[in-house]
């Protein structure tokens, strides 16, 4: 679990293009939208593609998103359950 | 018209439109189908990775068939033979000279072509394909090429006003189109954007957009005899929020009316309807609730053609413009397919059958990627 | 009466250099578009990490304004700049991007963030809400720098009072090959505006 929750901050930081950040930079809490990382909508859907390009996952509704997408442990947390790749 | 410097400003009209959907090739047909209530939108068979989507597509027999009745040159795309056909029968009259210019509107043109990826650069060009337009006419001048997102067509006709206060031209041709592609529906559909039933603009359970494509075709001058509207009032103002969302407050598209209304002199008590984007997303259409509130224009009949015809991109300014000056001249305020029941947080008036109103004034508007908007003011000649 | 219109300032982004006022004021050894706009950034000191996202046309356009309106001395209520801004090739480098994304069946994953940058005015978008810029938008295609339509159109919008003052750019990017001219026009400057004069710097 420690190996993709790594993985996953490092992915995040290159599709995002979150230029000054490293993984370290990155707490498994944080909040990924709003105050935390400040990602945006066009973000979210990234993180959607994301989910179905390495790991598999089609969202059968994407407003599942804004759960799933709420830390990067929230992430790692879903993936595990359901990651098909 | 004065301008605030004091400079007097000719007066434009517009004197031809005409139109090309899946609906009809010509202006009767597609106005007497929206009257109708008529959808343009079907489920589609030509795009395998997205078996079940929901387009307006003209059809491509009907396309050759009328091309091959006005020209037997063979190396036109699609989109330039609709482009071609929708200007034919507003330019073939007239007499093109160094005082006629050829405004185009387009967000992808030629995109198709992509798919050849070995295909030079130079055939994707938009500038290319408003060429080849303007040469078939015989145009001297060059053509102006604009390509703004989803206001294109209908900023095209605000340009093309401004060319003719600003120059000695004598006649603008505009030109708009758009075609579904499979670049633009994949995009759309990584932006979820893409509703799986026919579009419902300001419906409470809207759920996007449906793709469709269309030429339009007007022609514009400073005559009024031959006028059918006048273009009194334009702006295009950005939202300076977010490039694909759009703003909260509905700045852009605020500011783009006060100045529209400010120009034209007239009041928002004035106008006969409002001819709105309505692309039915959950935020354009809520946007567009709280500008027209900030306006005062929450009693003013309004309607989207996006359910008829889908959302045709740089096509749709212009073709809803067309549509609305038919409409205009009918007495008739169009309906709004696609709406049962408001869905946006500001009062809005939304007719689902055609309302008789002798109509004077009515108002354009346009909203895009990019946090662009267009608000543009008509009125009727008589 | 109409006020005296001037070049008020004039940028170009051109070969590795920044270049205002005829001034340069960067250059890099970096032919890469993407690492010569990083280095530019960290060199004017530009902290705006959405910066990173954008495609190249934006990264170029959003350079070009932010250098030649921070000269300006925006305060907080100038936001009546009108773009208006024109290029040859649309945004046919992100659309090549895109069109990549779409081209395997067995590989299909279309990225949002890459679409919504295959429009041209997006660019506009970027500049308008970086400097809260409530005013007109347009975006053109000519083949070259169309001074006269550009210069005309830009003087009708001062004239008519749509707007205080004009950005007018000429931003073209395509695999590498870029070229940046920015001209603000407005009431106050030395060199006097004139379409003529306009074409002269851009083709220096």
């Amino acid at each position: 679990m420690g190996n993709l929750k790594e993985e996953l901050k490092a992915k995040i930081i290159e599709t995002l293009n979150l230029e000054d950040l490293t993984t370290a930079d990155i707490a498994d809490d944080d909040a990924l939208f709003g105050d935390g990382l400040g990602l945006d909508s066009i973000d979210a859907l990234e993180l959607i593609v994301l989910m179905d390009k390495d790991y598999g996952i089609r969202l059968a509704d994407p407003k599942e998103g804004r759960a799933i997408f709420t830390s990067i442990q929230t992430m790692a947390d879903y993936i595990e359950k359901n990651r098909t790749k | 018209m004065e301008t605030k410097n004091g400079n007097m400003m000719n007066a434009v009209y517009i004197s031809q439109i005409n139109c090309i959907t899946p609906l009809g090739f010509d202006v009767q047909t597609n106005i007497e189908a929206v009257l109708e209530g008529k959808s343009a939108i079907v489920k589609s068979d030509k795009y395998p990775l997205f078996p079940d989507v929901l387009l307006g597509e003209i059809s491509d027999e009907e396309i050759n068939i009328r091309f091959e009745k006005i020209s037997t040159e063979s190396n036109f795309s699609r989109l330039e033979k609709l482009m071609i056909l929708a200007l034919y029968p507003i330019i073939k009259d007239k007499n093109i000279t160094e005082k006629t210019v050829l405004v185009l509107s387009t967000t992808k043109g030629n995109i198709k072509l992509l798919k050849h990826l070995e295909s030079s650069v130079s055939e994707v060009n938009l500038g290319k394909l408003a060429r080849k337009i303007a040469r078939f006419f015989g145009f001297i001048t060059e053509p102006i090429v604009v390509s703004n997102a989803c206001v294109s067509g209908i900023l095209a006709v605000s340009v093309a006003k401004r060319i003719l206060q600003f120059s000695d031209n004598e006649q603008v041709f505009v030109v708009a189109g758009d075609e579904v592609s499979e670049f633009v529906i994949s995009g759309f559909n990584s932006f979820q954007a893409m509703s799986d039933e026919v579009c419902r603009p300001y419906d409470k359970d809207r759920k996007g957009i449906n793709l469709g494509e269309a030429v339009a075709a007007v022609c514009l001058s400073k005559e009024k005899k031959s006028g059918l509207v006048e273009v009194l009032g334009d702006a295009s103002i950005n939202d300076a929020n977010h490039i694909s969302g759009p703003s909260r407050t509905g700045e852009g598209l605020f500011i783009s009316m006060q100045k529209a209304f400010g120009e034209a002199g007239i009041l928002p008590s004035q106008l006969g309807f409002i001819s709105a984007h309505g692309t039915a997303t959950l935020y354009n259409d809520e946007m567009e609730s709280i500008a027209f509130n900030r306006m005062n224009l929450s009693e003013t009949p309004i309607f989207s053609l996006k359910a008829n015809y889908g959302h045709t991109l740089g096509a749709s300014g212009l073709l809803e413009t067309v549509l609305s000056i038919e409409a205009l001249h009918r007495s008739v305020v169009l309906p709004s397919l696609g709406f049962e029941e408001s869905g946006v947080s500001k009062p809005i008036r939304v007719f689902t059958e055609p309302q008789t109103e002798n109509i004077r004034y009515f108002l354009k508007t346009a909203s895009g990627f990019g946090g662009c908007n267009t608000a543009v003011l008509f009125e009727k000649v008589e | 009466m109409n006020k005296k219109l001037y070049i008020t300032s004039h940028l170009t982004i051109q070969n590795n250099k920044v270049i205002l006022d005829d001034k340069e004021l960067f250059r890099s050894e970096l032919e890469d578009f993407s690492a010569f706009s990083k280095e530019a950034y960290k060199h004017f000191e530009i902290n705006y990490p959405k910066f990173f996202k954008m495609d190249n046309l934006s990264k170029l356009a959003f350079l070009g304004a932010e250098i030649i309106l921070k000269k300006e001395l925006l305060n907080d209520t100038d936001n009546d700049i009108a773009l208006v801004f024109a290029n040859r090739s649309s945004s046919l480098d992100t659309d090549y991007k895109h069109q990549k994304t779409i081209t395997d069946k067995a590989n299909y994953y279309p990225s949002p963030a890459v679409f919504v940058y295959t429009l041209p005015n997006i660019c506009m978008g970027e500049i308008s809400i970086r400097h809260k810029l409530y005013a007109e938008n347009s975006f053109f295609i000519f083949e070259d720098f169309n001074a006269e339509f550009l210069g005309n159109y830009s003087v009708y919008l001062l004239e008519t009072g749509k707007t205080t003052k004009v950005l007018l750019a000429w931003v073209e990017y395509f695999q590498n090959e870029y070229k940046a001219f920015m001209c603000l026009i407005s009431t106050s400057g030395t060199e006097a505006f004139n379409i003529e004069k306009m074409k002269e710097i851009y083709t220096k």
